[in-house]
């Protein structure tokens, strides 16, 4: 039976999408039937950081108002195996996406699927709603900020009171911590929460904490999802990531600032 | 790095104090989630409209709440209905 995994956050711009491109292509990586659905209608941006926004030619209302069928708009990764994309429209208003219609799709989608991973919009409202309705589990992207991290609390909330596993009465959604834009030099001097306060205020377990990288920025330009730049502290921290997230044990890494700084070349460091 | 940490000591540091705001806003928000679910506004107005199918009654005269006891919720539902005077002049 294939998992629905949620991506979400409350904030904005937070690393939601990075984090679905790179999740999702690392189950795929690893063998696991992905999709990995853009939820953000009206400003879809998924297919950008997947480098496949020139081979859009349906999107998710319109297999949901059936004008295309899910094979027509399923857009097929070109670098790795049993990976596929699933575009947001960027012209119908949010109403389009209806519940009934939303649980059609993802029907249809767990045929053919092992997991299927919905990149959720910002905010609280219908858009990042549906996204974590049918969630089985749960990404909750955080930054290190006061005004993320209230978010994420906020969003816990919700999974907890009106996803259908909360509204049925089932095992509640799995909740996993992703602590993205981490920058351990800032967090280590104390002007910056630190994993620990984090995970002490929001109380869910860690699986993945994500290094502030300028290799982001440079593998979205170039519409690469940042876990195939293996190289990059990002990269190798969504590997990780994706392995915990399938049972492996691993340690945290990126948690102690990799460079020396200038004063601790100059004294020899401590 | 001593030197530069002499220099940075006397300063209260702004993580602590983000962290101390944040347990504080976040005990008081879990608080409220309980004691008030986002869904009651919704439920009351379903409820009036229900009611309204057999009974005229407007906002006022329905009243929602909900109680914690311990680990039970108590959903309480109170309706005024209007007396057999008014109901049959509103007909
Ligand atoms: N680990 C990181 N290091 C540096 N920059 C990052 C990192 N993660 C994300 N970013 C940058 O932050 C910005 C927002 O990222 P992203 O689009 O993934 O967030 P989002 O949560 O999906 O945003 P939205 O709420 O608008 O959908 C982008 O410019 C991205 O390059
Ligand atoms: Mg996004």
């Amino acid at each position: 039976m294939a998992t629905v995994i949620v991506v979400t956050s409350g904030k904005g711009g937070v690393g939601k999408t990075t984090t679905s491109a790179s999740f999702a292509t690392g189950l795929a990586q690893r063998g696991y039937r992905t999709v990995v659905i853009d939820f953000d209608v009206g400003l879809r941006n998924l297919d950008l950081i997947m480098g496949c926004e020139r081979r859009v030619v349906y999107d998710f209302i319109n297999v949901i108002n059936n004008e295309a069928n899910l094979n027509q708009t399923l857009i097929r990764d070109k670098r790795v195996d049993n990976l596929y994309v699933l575009p947001a429209s960027q012209t119908r208003d949010k109403e389009a996406l209806t519940r009934e219609g939303v649980e059609r799709i993802l029907d249809e989608l767990k045929q053919n699927f092992d997991y299927i991973v919905c990149d959720s919009p910002a905010g609280i409202e219908r858009g990042a709603l549906m996204a974590l309705y049918f969630a089985d589990e749960a990404l909750v992207v955080t930054n290190p900020e006061v005004s993320s991290v209230r978010d994420s609390d906020r969003i816990l909330g919700i999974l907890s009171s009106r996803s259908r596993r909360a509204e049925h009465g089932d095992e509640p959604v799995k909740e996993h911590l992703v602590l993205a834009r981490y920058a351990p030099d800032r967090a280590s001097r104390g002007d910056m929460l630190s994993v620990d306060d984090v995970l002490e205020i929001l109380g869910i377990p860690l699986l993945g904490v994500i290094p502030e990288s300028q290799t982001v920025l440079q593998s979205s330009n170039a519409g690469v999802p940042v876990i195939l730049e293996e190289d990059s502290d990002a990269g190798a921290a969504y590997s990780d990531l994706v392995d915990r997230f399938l049972g492996k044990n691993l340690p945290h890494r990126f948690l102690t600032s990799q460079r020396k700084g200038f004063l601790k070349r100059l004294f020899g460091g401590s | 790095m001593r030197l530069f940490d002499y220099f940075r000591s006397p300063q209260i540091k702004s993580a602590a104090l983000a962290k101390e705001r944040l347990q504080i806003i976040v005990a008081h928000e879990r608080g409220n989630r309980h004691s008030s679910p986002d869904y009651l506004p919704a439920l009351k107005k379903e409820l009036l409209e229900v009611v309204r199918k057999y009974v005229p009654i407007d906002q006022s005269q329905i009243k929602v709440h909900l109680d914690r006891e311990g680990g039970y919720e108590i959903l309480e539902l109170n309706i005024t209905l209007p007396d057999e005077e008014q109901r049959s002049s509103r007909r």
